[in-house]
């Protein structure tokens, strides 16, 4: 997420950060820079221009000039425009004190829609909520079996006609069934529509006067150019917008939708999308956002992420077993297969602070499945004993696995490697490896 | 139970009345922020710099780019027209013209049959509903079509495409989704050589251009049409939404490298996004536009033309 545009941010702050004093001709350069960077994520040219007349107008007062490290100070500055451009907190959807909680998805063609409203589902059943889905999209091929195949997987179940009829009875129909079932939430997944198209835009004004959502959310593509303020505009000064989620934010996408969709419709980005899995949709958190747009890393969501997926008592017992020299194969299998249920191994690196650097390289996602596979091959007990694994077993483990019979040997080294660097930080003689190391 | 299939005729009506208006008309909302961008700047007056800057601004604001918009700009400048309204425009859009009609593009070899055409993009950009545009000229033009249900990832996909088909008069070869997307390829050209079907037409997964793993798979569909016919696919179209920024640009440069991309086809040109940034790509990477996209019939299809173009964004 949004990589280039660090990268040409942290290079523009880097100049300036160092500096004892800075004066208005270094903000200048420096925000001239900035300027760039962020037209070039395709953040809005309006809200460029806001942006850094705001900054620049911070970064000469008073407070900046007059401290100790100015050139750290503007870098603060800037950090707190983004934030603040960006939104006021993390705002989920909450449920409303008078169940179904009714949320409306609307957006252009393409944006991803339905893979949303399955997310939503799919983050809400993982909070035991109950639900039902509205097919509105009676307009492209195949759009209701899409919902219904995506509602499968949730599991979540999907209200649709069979009968060519129009959305808003749709809609009208299906609220009746989700109060029938006492449902918690419903979400209806409309049909993408240009917001130019009076004939569309007024339908789905009768769908939100039926429906009377607590929420209408605008799907929009992250890596939307300029127009995405005109859209957000359209869509909210039609329908008037409660929340935004922004798509497709795990490319290389610059990402200034993000910035110029909330600054000028007002209404907060929620969630973003950030992978084709249901489980892909992260909650918007302004700040961090800033905090990762700016490389100084996002350990917040990295905790979550790992808190998410890893056991705490398992990790303790893990913990316990390295320092012992009692870590097995087996054990480093599963620690394997957590950090991939975390997601793209560059995604996390990226959210460690000063590591935004590494996101250019390339980080090897094949190298783990190849260990997972040489580990795989081997026998309950070679994974507790590697000493057992001789020259005839590494030919068959490396038949097994498909790998060669040297990838098995540089496993087998990196583990032990591995392992006595643990036992020997538990001794503590982990100072003077260090030493020696750097030498 | 499934949902039922629908393929309703009374909209395909109704989006027939609507295609009839012109390019123009359709283009005429989209073009206005620049067009009226500029008459302001050149009535608002002051000096050459302060104009420069605005149009430069303007020509960002169309999604064309800093580095293009640059380029123009200075172009613009360097030329020593008097900088009135109508020198200014008529300047930047033979700037854009020129960037846009690319020299020394390879000609396609089109008498091969059958045609392999292959479809890629990322997520979301149009591809299925311009394969069915593209089918609908071909099948218009007395040519017998075979369309590849090559996106076995995203849910109901083959179901799309299979309306679509029918809508249009192709023939369609499919499996089941999760299927390997090569293989369905496959089978798609041998039924076609079996057929004696004129031109074949590959719909692929969206895929978004960082994903290493997916990209090799477009690449592998490429390879596996080439076994059964030489030097195909003959022509691989990538799908940009106009609505996209400056991501299209890594977008180009990602399915260029990956499968030899040898054109655009700019989707969803009937809102108010200009595309501006295929001028970028135009001047990049020296891709041709074919095609543009201009509603959700499958008439709305229209050759690209840089001249119209242009105009559309300025005039």
């Amino acid at each position: 997420m949004f990589s280039e545009l660090s990268e040409k941010l942290e290079n523009a702050l880097k100049r300036i950060r160092g500096h004892g004093k800075i004066s208005e001709k270094n903000v200048t350069e420096a925000l001239k820079d900035v300027r760039l960077a962020l037209l070039e994520a395709d953040v809005n040219y309006k809200v460029v221009k806001q942006f850094t007349e705001d900054v620049k107008v911070k970064a000469l007062g008073e407070q900046v000039l007059t401290s100790i490290s100015p050139g750290q100070q503007f870098v603060k500055v800037v950090f707190e425009e983004l934030r603040d451009i960006m939104g006021e907190g993390a705002s989920e959807i909450t449920f409303a004190s008078d169940p179904p909680t009714k949320i409306m998805v609307v957006g252009l063609q393409g944006s991803g829609k339905t893979t949303a409203c399955a997310k939503i589902a799919r983050r809400f059943k993982s909070k035991g909520r109950k639900g039902l889905l509205i097919a509105a999209d009676i307009y492209r091929p195949a759009a209701v079996q899409q919902l219904e195949t995506l509602a499968r997987e949730v599991p979540v179940d999907v209200y649709y006609e069979q009968e060519q009829a129009n959305p808003v009875d749709i809609v009208k129909r299906g609220l009746k069934e989700a109060r029938k079932r006492a449902v918690d939430y419903v979400i209806t997944d409309t049909a993408g529509r240009l917001h130019i198209d009076s004939e569309m835009m007024e339908e789905l004004r009768q769908i939100k006067a039926t429906m009377s959502p607590h929420e209408t959310i605008l799907v929009a593509d992250g890596m939307t150019g300029q127009d995405a303020v005109t859209i957000a505009t359209e869509f909210g000064s039609t329908l008037g917008l409660d929340g935004v989620i922004l798509t497709k934010m795990d490319g290389d996408e610059r990402g200034g939708a993000a910035l110029s969709i909330r600054a000028v419709s007002g209404a907060p980005i929620k969630y973003v999308g950030v992978g084709e899995k249901l489980d892909a949709l992260e909650v918007f958190h302004p700040e961090r956002m800033a905090s990762r747009i700016l490389g100084m890393g996002d350990v917040l969501t990295l905790v979550e992420k790992a808190q998410d997926t890893m056991d705490v008592k398992e990790a303790e017992r893990l913990q316990e077993k390295l320092l012992k020299e009692a870590f097995s194969l087996e054990d480093f299998l599963g620690q394997i297969k957590q950090m991939k249920k975390m997601g793209p191994l560059e995604d996390i690196v990226g959210m460690i602070p000063g590591f935004s650097k590494m996101k250019g390289i390339d980080l090897d996602e094949g190298a783990l499945v190849r260990v997972e596979a040489i580990i795989s091959s081997m026998t309950p007990q070679e994974r507790v004993d590697p000493d057992l694994i001789d020259g005839s077993r590494r030919r068959r483990i490396a038949m097994g696995s498909g790998a060669r019979v040297q990838d098995v040997n540089r496993l087998l080294k990196d583990f032990r490697q591995v392992r006595k660097l643990f036992s020997q930080m538990n001794k503590g003689k982990l100072s003077g490896m260090l030493r020696s190391l750097m030498g | 139970m499934s949902p039922p299939l629908r393929d309703d005729t009374k909209q395909v009506k109704k989006d027939f009345v609507s295609r009839i208006k012109n390019l123009k008309t359709r283009l005429r909302k989209s073009r206005n922020l620049l067009s009226d961008g500029l008459t302001r700047i050149m009535r608002g007056g002051g000096d050459k710099a302060r104009i420069l800057e605005e149009i430069d601004e303007l020509l960002v604001g169309a999604d064309i780019g800093v580095r293009t918009s640059a380029h123009i700009v200075e172009q613009v400048s360097s030329s020593g027209i008097s900088l009135n309204e109508q020198t200014v425009r008529e300047a930047i859009r033979e700037e854009i013209v020129g960037i846009l009609s690319l020299e020394n593009v390879p000609e396609i070899d089109t008498t091969t049959r059958p045609h392999i055409v292959m479809v890629v993009g990322v997520n979301g950009t149009g591809k299925t509903t311009t394969i069915a545009k593209l089918a609908r000229r071909l099948t218009g033009e007395g040519k017998k079509v075979l369309l590849a249900a090559s996106d076995t990832f995203r849910a109901a996909a083959i179901e799309q495409l299979e309306i679509w088909a029918g809508r249009v008069g192709a023939d369609i070869v499919k499996h089941k989704m999760g299927a390997d997307a090569a293989s369905v390829a496959y089978d798609a050209v041998s039924a076609a050589i079996a057929r004696d079907v004129d031109t074949v037409i590959i719909d692929t997964a969206g895929r978004l251009q960082t994903k290493k793993n997916l990209m090799d798979e477009v690449a592998k569909i490429g390879r596996v049409t080439a076994k059964l016919v030489e030097s195909s696919p003959h022509e691989v179209l990538l799908v940009l939404d106009a609505t996209t920024g400056q991501n299209a640009i890594s977008q180009a440069r990602a399915f260029s490298e990956t499968c030899g991309v040898t054109g655009l086809v700019v989707a969803k040109l009937d809102g108010t996004a200009k595309g501006g940034i295929v001028v970028a790509i135009a001047r990049e990477f020296g891709i041709p536009i074919l095609y543009i996209g201009t509603g959700e019939t499958a008439e709305d299809l229209e050759p690209f033309d840089a001249e119209v173009f242009a105009d559309a964004l300025l005039t």
